[in-house]
């Protein structure tokens, strides 16, 4: 039991660090999802693993009046192959994705990212929809759809309809889902025979959001390079990409670090300025393009 | 759709029944509700580690779960792994080691730690590091911790200290 004085200060606590009030809606089925999007519009969330919006909630960054539990749709889930593409259900855990043979085998650069998200307990809850849908510009896995050209599947009582990652990222936490939209599965193209992928980042301590990443796909028709943390939302690096295109070398791996300047503007933040973040970029550039010529 | 939900669920091997309000964490329920303190409440926002515990047999934060959604779960505490016996030689070793000053990050520890035991084998110091790398301890400066880990492992696997 708590005294009476310890009852106050735990209410005025729980003004500050505990989730407002909202209703709960335990979802069953998507339809159940798209009526309630639909009834009650800005005003609803849905909550998928919770590890990006219930730190929001307790932090009062986020006051919706109604949370759409979709945990219980096991038709969200799961990771399969579909002929030349792989099959991600939105409300598949980091763990499991990282724990996938088929991703390891078909998205090597989704496999390589996985272990930079965060820390075991998180992987376990997190989901690869939920990290797509949030849109952090210094998240792993939109650098990784965008460089493997995957397409986002949403749908709503409207209906359904597929968008490309290009499309999808749009700006600081801002993307193409319309507040009744629910991410029900991402398509990923199997990478051909002969595909490389690096994953690199650099981050203070193991875990954190990357300062700067870099997410590398070589196939034969062309060098995909794209950056996260160095901007609103991943940033593909076509002209570093263009000074690698008639193979890797040592010589165009510089040219390649200075056409960066052209790709990149990255804006500072509290972890570090602009030209540091540049710099870092540059060194990723350079880990990465060296791991490719090797690989 | 409501702001108090009824669930059923299982703490420790024994089944539980409540209505709890919407917002209440799981961290909060455990606490206030069932009065089990083991698991702690420190950032509650995901990145100290303090209110590590398992779900359904996977570790999870305590912290980003809310009670109305564990209808039909399985939650295993500190106070369940302690009873059990399942971790008895690591704590042995935490006290051995020193690895806890104020213990307050170390509940969560013995809980993360236990997934890393479950998957069997020695990892190096490393990976042992990058496994609690979201477990914070503003006392004991880690070492101690990872070497109450690791040779927790060894000892499982039969294996000496180097
Ligand atoms: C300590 C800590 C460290 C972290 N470090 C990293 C890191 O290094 N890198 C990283 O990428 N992430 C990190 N995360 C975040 C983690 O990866 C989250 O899991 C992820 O960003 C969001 O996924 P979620 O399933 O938890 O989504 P939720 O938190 O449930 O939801 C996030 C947002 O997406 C919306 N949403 C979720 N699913 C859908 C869907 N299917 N359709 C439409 N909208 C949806 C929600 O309404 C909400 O607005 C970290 C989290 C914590 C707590
Ligand atoms: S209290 Fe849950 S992680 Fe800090
Ligand atoms: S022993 Fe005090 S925080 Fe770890």
């Amino acid at each position: 039991m708590l005294t009476p004085a310890r009852e106050t200060r735990r209410a005025r606590w729980e003004d500050v660090l505990k989730a407002p009030s909202f209703a709960y809606l335990r979802a069953s089925s998507l339809a159940q999802v798209f009526d309630a999007l639909a009834e009650h519009g800005e005003d609803a969330r849905i909550l998928a693993g919770g590890q990006s919006l219930v730190p929001a909630l307790n932090m009062r960054l986020s006051e919706p009046r109604l949370l759409i539990d979709i945990n219980p749709i096991a038709a969200l889930t799961g990771i399969e192959r579909r002929g030349g593409m792989l099959r991600i259900g939105a409300l598949t855990r980091h763990s499991e994705v990282g724990a996938s043979p088929l991703v390891a085998r078909l998205a090597p650069l989704i496999h390589q990212a996985i272990p930079h998200i965060a820390h075991p307990a998180i992987r376990n809850r997190g989901t690869f929809g939920g990290s797509l849908a949030q849109a952090d510009p210094a998240a792993e896995l939109p650098a990784c759809v965008l460089a493997l050209d995957a397409v986002l599947h949403l749908a709503s009582r409207r209906g359904e309809r597929a968008v490309s990652a290009r499309d999808f990222f749009r700006a600081l936490y801002e993307t193409a889902l319309a507040p009744d939209e629910v991410i029900t599965a991402i398509d990923v193209p199997v990478a051909p025979q002969g595909t490389r992928s690096v994953f690199v980042e650099l981050a203070r301590r193991r875990g954190d959001y990357a300062l700067v990443g870099l997410a590398a796909e070589a196939r034969e028709v062309g060098l995909r390079l794209v950056f996260f943390g160095v901007g609103n939302k991943p940033v593909e690096a076509g002209a570093a990409s263009a000074a690698l295109a008639a193979g890797i070398t040592a010589e165009r791996i510089a040219a390649a670090q200075a056409a960066l300047a052209r790709d990149l503007d990255p804006p500072g933040d509290l972890q570090a300025d602009g030209a540091t973040k540049l710099h870092l970029a540059r060194v990723l550039l350079g880990r990465a393009a060296r791991a490719l010529m090797a690989a | 759709m409501s702001e108090s939900v009824d669930i059923r669920l299982t703490v420790n091997g024994q089944a539980v029944a409540r209505r709890v309000a919407a917002r209440q964490s799981l961290v909060d329920f455990l606490r206030e509700e069932l009065g089990l303190t083991g698991t702690r409440a420190g950032c509650e926002h995901g990145v100290c580690g303090a209110c590590t515990l398992r779900l359904d047999g996977a570790i999870v934060r305590a912290c980003l779960l809310f009670a109305a959604q564990l209808d039909g779960a399985s939650i295993e505490t500190i106070e369940g792994l302690s009873r059990s016996g399942e971790i008895a030689d690591l704590q042995a070793a935490f006290h051995q080691h020193n690895a806890l000053q104020c213990g307050f990050c170390t509940a969560g520890i013995l809980v993360a730690a236990a997934a890393l035991l479950r998957r069997g084998g020695v990892p190096s110091r490393a990976e042992i590091r990058d496994f609690l790398s979201g477990n914070y301890c503003r006392c004991t400066g880690y070492h101690a911790i990872i070497d109450a880990v690791e040779a927790t492992c060894r000892a499982r696997a039969g294996k000496s200290a180097p």
